[in-house]
């Protein structure tokens, strides 16, 4: 017997993981996995699989609870000591809302995604990944919630974010991205999620903005983000290895995978607007703007990784052309429209500051200063003479992205882009050719679409006749959740703490 | 031109010795700052070698210990005991 | 407490989110497990129905005859999220990883008498398969459960499986000096010896189970209720008596384990329970109908472990899971 005291980290992987399935015999193997074929993709051997991440329980549970018990140490410290007070500016408090009321509930959903994914697919390694992110997931979850349980005490809009993330319209757009996901199959979603998402475009979510939020003086999200970030290295490397996997097991898949990643890199470009406009709207201090960072982590990585794939027949994503076009707008486009329906937002909006305004014209040159900094500085000058706008009536949403239809022609920033889909005798909205192709590869599904606009004027909503009572139904306190962020109860009290004085009694009560 | 790997890490103290390793062992590794995150950038291939981090540390280190202060990455990984390899394969 | 600060007047303009103050009342401060596990799940407004359950939202009640007015109250009394959980198996962890490297560098299962060493190549390394179904069982519950207490803590069960499936591993890893002969052999007698064949039988029959609260007691209360009291009590107790203390060593975090994951194991079932009467007459079903099943599953291990004792020790076992049952209200 062959006596072979050391064994490596890819030997002790494969026996500690791939020996423990089986080939069952009681029940037959497609009883017991009956998810994981009716996709089309074809597996001949799932012992091809290969694990890159080697880690097997023990070393999860030493490396996770090392990294659980520096986060929560910070945790505990941010709270003892006031840390709200250490942001650069109230304002920045609404990236945090927004995180919290539509990211937040994404790792949950990611959770269960996984669990499904981590439940069907008959290969014991490709599950194990699958569980551990489903349980990664959840962690991510469940420490956003620990930190900004702290700031919810004191900052407005968080407080009803479980009731405001299933209805609010502009909630409907992450919301939707992920049950999209979650109700495709296993390999359909691992491929959107890990890799699409996580692999090609949530860089620009972590890394950019977590920087940001260092940079703002957010030491709860600095903290959460970046250890969740080290989680994250190990799902896009799922997400990448379950994609060369398979594209490597049969040549039928290959079409299949490619029609994924032109529908995933689309829908995931669309829900990352959101983000970018974080960076360049939410914080008071700016790290690097949403064109900078499409140029380093999609035009620069994102492109390379598509490179080392083109060996398979996989070319770039169908309209990733437009999304570079668009570099230059959709956060100035996006910004404006959460700023006209800020009565229905959980959140606060405003006028950049000048010197915001400089950054963003160095960033963005010619196209912000004739478009969307005299837009800007009119909603500025409305404000001024006490008319501060807000745009009343329902947005019309596109039926794929769930974004209001605001964003405009890829080779022309003046005119608005809609194109019209039609199935079953009834015609849709999209907001772009990307989400139009979306729609017509799969009707049957996008009809199925919740449009909350569409939900309100069925008196789905509570009854609600108007935008006022739409929010109240949301429950979200006018002027206090909602509206302009200036002379807000959370300007208010910021100043207050700031300047050390009593704070004012500005809160009401959260509507019933 | 070859396409960039790249591997961000904290940026912190305890990172340190992995990035000081990595661009000892990597002649085209260049190091970008950002508040609170090091990325580096290398044109192909990327390697982390395990004994170069121990001589940067003084003491002994798993190289699945990167896993507390790594933030992101961008390439095919391959990884033994010795070795955390980032590379583009086309 | 905070800090003394300059300031006298910074003052939280609110406890907790809205719906936990919902469930505690608006002057309760939340504890960290109920922010981690509450109001989690959508229930409304799901846009698509899933591919592969069209005729089932993707987040659906309907998955288990058990009605529950709110499945958030489905609470694990460990309160277990997954800071608290990861710590604690850490703990675990580095606890058991010196016991291994201690029986290792010292050969002490090798000291064990030949009898005792076969024993556990035939019953002990077999269970990292078990522990491998009850794995892909809290998959399914984590999956399609409903409600965040339930999928969170189920998550936190399947990955403790893999970790128990790879403890045993390491067992047979160190009884036979790295060589994997060990884990095939046991792996053909899961797949092949009439003692394993009928627990094989039941674990893949648990796994094509559709309703997950059932399969929740199937796996969770009537397999791992009786297989670990079995093997990790009586056996490891009987092993040790007979000079493998060392081996009791490798079984540590499962022992524990056991204990532990049992109170939540109960207290879903109980909760469930007292919820109602209707809901009182599925689990009795469920007990009836499948505790006989698992008895004769565990007939023949029994047998092999305790040899002329075998009937003695499983009943002892089965009066033991017969109390459990008659303590959450259950008539088997």
């Amino acid at each position: 017997m062959a006596k072979d005291k050391r064994m490596g980290l890819k030997e002790k992987y494969a026996v500690m993981t791939r020996g423990l399935d089986w080939e069952t015999s009681y029940q037959p193997m497609d009883d017991v996995f009956p998810y994981d074929k009716y996709e089309g993709i074809k597996i001949l051997d799932w012992d091809k699989w290969a694990d890159p991440f080697r880690l097997t329980m023990d070393a999860y549970w030493k490396y996770q609870s090392e990294k659980e018990r520096k986060l929560y140490a910070i945790l505990d410290a941010f709270q003892q000591n006031n840390g709200q007070l250490n942001i650069s500016d109230a304002r920045y408090m609404n990236a945090v809302k927004l995180w919290l009321q539509g990211i937040t509930p994404l790792e949950y959903a990611a959770h269960r995604g996984f669990a499904h994914a981590g439940r069907s697919f008959r290969g014991a390694a490709a599950r194990v990944a699958c569980q551990m992110q489903s349980i990664d997931e959840m962690r991510h979850a469940q420490t956003q919630l620990h930190a900004f349980s702290h700031y919810n005490k004191f900052f407005n809009g968080m407080h009803g974010f479980a009731h405001l993330r299933d209805r609010a319209w502009y909630l409907s757009i992450p919301k939707s991205f992920f049950e999209d996901a979650m109700s495709a199959g296993p390999f359909e979603f691992v491929t959107s999620i890990s890799f699409a998402f996580e692999y090609v475009l949530t860089n620009l979510l972590f890394m950019p903005f977590v920087s940001g939020a260092a940079y703002n003086g957010d030491m709860a999200t600095t903290t959460f983000g970046f250890s969740a970030q080290s989680d994250e290295s190990r799902h896009m490397t799922l997400g990448l290895e379950v994609v060369k996997f398979m594209l490597e097991q049969h040549e039928d898949n290959v079409p299949i995978v490619q029609a994924w990643l032109d529908k995933w890199f689309w829908r995931g470009y669309r829900l990352l607007a959101l983000v970018g406009t974080m960076m360049d709207y939410m914080l008071p201090k700016k790290v690097m703007s949403w064109k900078e960072a499409w140029e380093i982590y999609w035009e620069e990585n994102g492109i390379a990784l598509f490179n080392d794939l083109s060996r398979y027949g996989i070319r770039l994503p169908k309209h990733h052309e437009v999304a570079t076009k668009e570099k230059g707008r959709v956060t100035h486009e996006l910004w404006s429209t959460l700023y006209q329906y800020g009565n229905a937002l959980g959140l606060h909006t405003w006028v950049p500051e000048d010197e915001e305004l400089d950054w963003m014209s160095e960033k963005y040159g010619e196209l912000f200063d004739t478009m969307y900094r005299p837009r800007l500085l009119h909603f500025r000058a409305q404000e001024e003479t006490g008319k501060r706008y807000f745009n009343n009536r329902l947005p019309m949403v596109c039926q794929v992205c769930q974004i209001p239809v605001f964003f405009t022609e890829p080779d022309d920033p003046q005119t608005q882009c809609v194109r019209i889909v039609e199935w079953a005798d009834t015609k849709h909205h999209c907001c772009s050719d990307g989400c139009a192709d979306i729609f017509n590869r799969e009707p049957e599904k996008y009809v199925q679409a919740l449009i909350p606009p569409q939900q309100i004027y069925r008196g789905e909503a509570g009854g609600a006749r108007d935008i006022f009572e739409y929010a109240e139904w949301l429950h979200l306190v006018k002027d206090v959740d909602t509206g302009e962020y200036h002379g807000s109860p959370d300007h208010l009290n910021w100043e207050a703490w700031k300047a050390e004085l009593p704070t004012p009694q500005a809160n009401s009560d959260e509507a019933a | 031109m070859v396409d960039k790997v790249f591997i961000a890490f904290q940026n912190n103290s305890e990172a340190q010795p992995i990035v000081d390793a990595i661009l000892a062992d990597n002649a085209e590794a260049v190091a970008n700052e950002t508040p609170g995150i090091v990325k580096i950038d290398c044109p192909g291939r990327l390697v982390v070698r395990r004994a170069t981090v121990e001589e940067k540390m003084g003491r002994e280190f798993d190289l699945q210990e990167i896993h507390i202060s790594l933030i992101s990455l961008g390439g095919n990984i391959d990884e033994d005991d010795d070795e955390f390899v980032l590379a583009w394969n086309s | 407490m905070s800090i003394e600060l300059k300031t006298t007047s910074i003052d939280p303009v609110r406890k907790t989110f809205d719906h936990i103050a919902e469930k505690i009342g608006p002057d309760k401060a939340a504890t960290r497990y109920q922010e981690a596990i509450w109001g989690l799940q959508p229930i409304v407004n799901q846009h698509y129905r899933p591919t592969w359950q069209p005729e089932k939202q993707l987040y659906d009640a309907s998955r288990t005859q058990i009605l529950m007015a709110d499945f958030d109250d489905l609470i694990d009394p460990r309160q277990y999220y997954y800071g608290t959980w990861t710590i604690q198996r850490g703990k675990q962890q580095d606890s058991q990883e010196k016991n291994f490297s201690f029986v290792e560098s010292r050969g002490l299962l090798e000291q064990l008498d030949g009898r005792w060493t076969e024993k556990i190549h035939q019953l002990i390394i077999p269970m990292r398969h078990v522990a491998w179904g009850a794995n892909t069982n809290n998959s399914y519950i984590a999956a399609y459960g409903f409600g965040a207490p339930i999928t969170s803590a189920a998550a936190m069960h399947m990955m403790d499986h893999l970790g128990i499936a790879q403890y045993i591993t390491r067992t047979g890893l160190i009884l036979g000096n790295n060589s994997v002969h060990v884990l095939d052999d046991a792996k053909a007698l899961w797949m092949d010896d009439p003692v394993w064949q009928p627990m094989r039988e039941l674990v893949e029959t648990a796994m094509v189970t559709k309703d997950w609260f059932e399969l929740f007691v199937l796996q969770n209360l009537l397999i791992d209720g009786t297989l670990h009291p079995l093997m990790f009590e009586k056996f490891d107790v009987l092993v040790s008596q007979n000079g493998g203390a060392a081996f009791s060593m490798m079984n540590e975090f499962a022992i524990e384990w056991f204990t532990e994951s049992s109170r939540w194991v109960d207290a879903v079932i109980k909760i469930a329970i007292e919820e109602s009467e209707p809901n009182r007459e599925h689990f009795n079903q469920w007990a009836a109908q499948w505790l006989p099943r698992v008895r004769s599953a565990i007939v023949p291990l029994s047998g092999l472990a305790f040899d002329d004792q075998g009937d003695r020790v499983l009943n002892e076992v089965f009066d033991g899971m017969n109390a459990r049952l008659s303590k959450l209200g259950i008539t088997g």
